[in-house]
């Protein structure tokens, strides 16, 4: 494996939340340009293991690697590489979209242009001076979507992008994860709808542990 | 440092556009210092006697109605999340909160208490001292709050349990304060006690800074 082509994989990865078990024993392997689909129940894991995937949660058992490395013993190097969208937007209401992308923008040392690229990727850009409290929840959304492109990190690990997004907005998603893919970068996503992607796999979390 | 300064010009930025929090810190803060002379009668010796004390513990009181917004509405809004993943060092980035933080509610509660000292009589020439040492001992405050703030954060009535976690650590701050102004009213040389809050202060920076950063990450799991 030379050191160009990213992966991502876990081993016997298990995750606890409050002293109970959620899954355990989980095992996969994802290449530069793939994507993987979390499927499952409410509450049976799906944004756990985006947490434990980010390094925002430490594992129960097993370990999340990049390249062969435990992401644990390089935490910083893997926060870099980390484009999150969580269930919530984490947006300012009191501030402007692009001001919102800005900020984020620069938590990651990325430019202030990038912002602009995010926004007009998701048809944003007439919004740009707009707070955020005066949007709505799918234009929020969409603002959310737009910061993670602002932010061109090499894995995208997102929860639930589609929720709120209308149909030309879920278009606009699946471009911006086909173009991410396209560049080489690697996508877990939890979802409920299909993306109009080519997945490398899919994990259901129905049955587990 | 540039996501630090970030956070800090961002942190200014949504005080400045929704001052309601800094508002209420120095409103109580005033009305306290009006209250007064009128519960305790308005002789000028007893305002002049007991002016700082409550100086001080109004300031202390009134800095403990802001911490639980400091860290709450990132949470709620998930941009926790965004400093949590930020390659930058978080222990930076709680420490810029913690400087807008006393920049919206420490500086300004400084700049009103001139006001407050003039409505509790405090002899003018005791000002300076006073002045001094809430500059010293106000980011303390802000230090001290902040990892209170992180470690409430997620807990239900979290706000009710705050003060009860930092109200002890107050006290050094306030000790220290106080006598800083009253050995200068007495003639004395205020010096020794303000180099305390300055130890006190720079012992709260690092212990602010990975005490709340620990408990942020221990919030985001």
């Amino acid at each position: 494996m030379t050191a160009a082509v990213e992966w991502l994989a876990a081993t016997a990865l298990g995750c606890a939340r409050g002293g109970r078990l959620v899954f355990r024993g989980l095992d996969f392997e994802l290449g530069a340009g793939e994507a993987l689909a979390l499927r499952g129940p409410n509450g049976s894991g799906k944004s756990s293991l985006l947490r434990l995937l980010a390094g925002l949660l430490p594992p129960a058992e097993g370990a999340v690697r990049w390249n062969g490395e435990d992401v644990a013993a390089a935490r910083e190097a893997h926060r870099a590489r980390i484009g999150w969208l969580g269930m919530q937007d984490a947006l300012k209401p009191a501030l402007g979209l692009a001001e919102n992308l800005r900020f984020a923008a620069s938590l990651r040392g990325a430019g202030p242009d990038a912002a602009r690229r995010g926004l007009d990727a998701m048809g944003l850009g007439a919004l740009a001076g707009v707070p955020a409290r005066q949007l709505s929840q799918g234009q929020r959304r969409r603002a959310a979507i737009a910061r993670v492109i602002a932010e061109d990190a090499r894995l995208w690990l997102l929860d639930e992008p589609t929720l709120a997004l209308d149909d030309d907005a879920a278009g606009r998603l699946g471009e911006a994860l086909a173009a991410h893919l396209a560049r080489g970068g690697l996508a877990v996503v939890a979802t409920h709808v299909d993306l109009p992607v080519r997945l490398a796999g899919t994990i259901d979390f129905a049955g587990r542990p | 440092m540039s996501a630090a300064r970030a956070v800090l010009l961002r942190d200014l930025r949504l005080a400045w556009r929704s001052p309601l929090a800094s508002l209420t810190v120095l409103a109580f803060f005033a009305m306290a210092a009006i209250l007064f002379p009128f519960a305790v009668g308005p002789e000028p010796q007893l305002l002049a006697r007991i002016a700082t004390g409550v100086v001080w513990t109004m300031a202390l009181l009134a800095s403990l109605l802001s911490f639980e917004r400091l860290f709450q509405l990132d949470h709620e809004d998930g941009s926790i999340d965004l400093l949590l993943l930020s390659p930058a060092s978080l222990e930076a980035i709680v420490l810029a909160k913690c400087l807008a933080h006393w920049l919206t509610t420490g500086l300004p509660l400084i700049l009103a208490a001139p006001l407050a000292a003039t409505i509790l009589n405090l002899p003018p020439e005791a000002l300076p001292a006073l002045l001094l040492a809430l500059a010293l001992g106000t980011p303390s405050l802000s230090l001290v709050g902040a990892v209170g703030a992180a470690l409430v954060l997620g807990a239900r009535r979290g706000g009710v349990l705050l003060p009860l976690l930092v109200m002890p650590l107050y006290v050094p701050v306030l000790v220290f304060g106080v006598a800083a102004v009253e050995a200068d009213m007495a003639g004395l040389d205020a010096r020794p006690h303000l180099l305390l809050l300055g130890a006190f202060l720079s012992g709260a920076v690092p212990v602010a800074a990975i005490g709340a950063s620990a408990a942020l990450r221990q919030a985001g799991e």
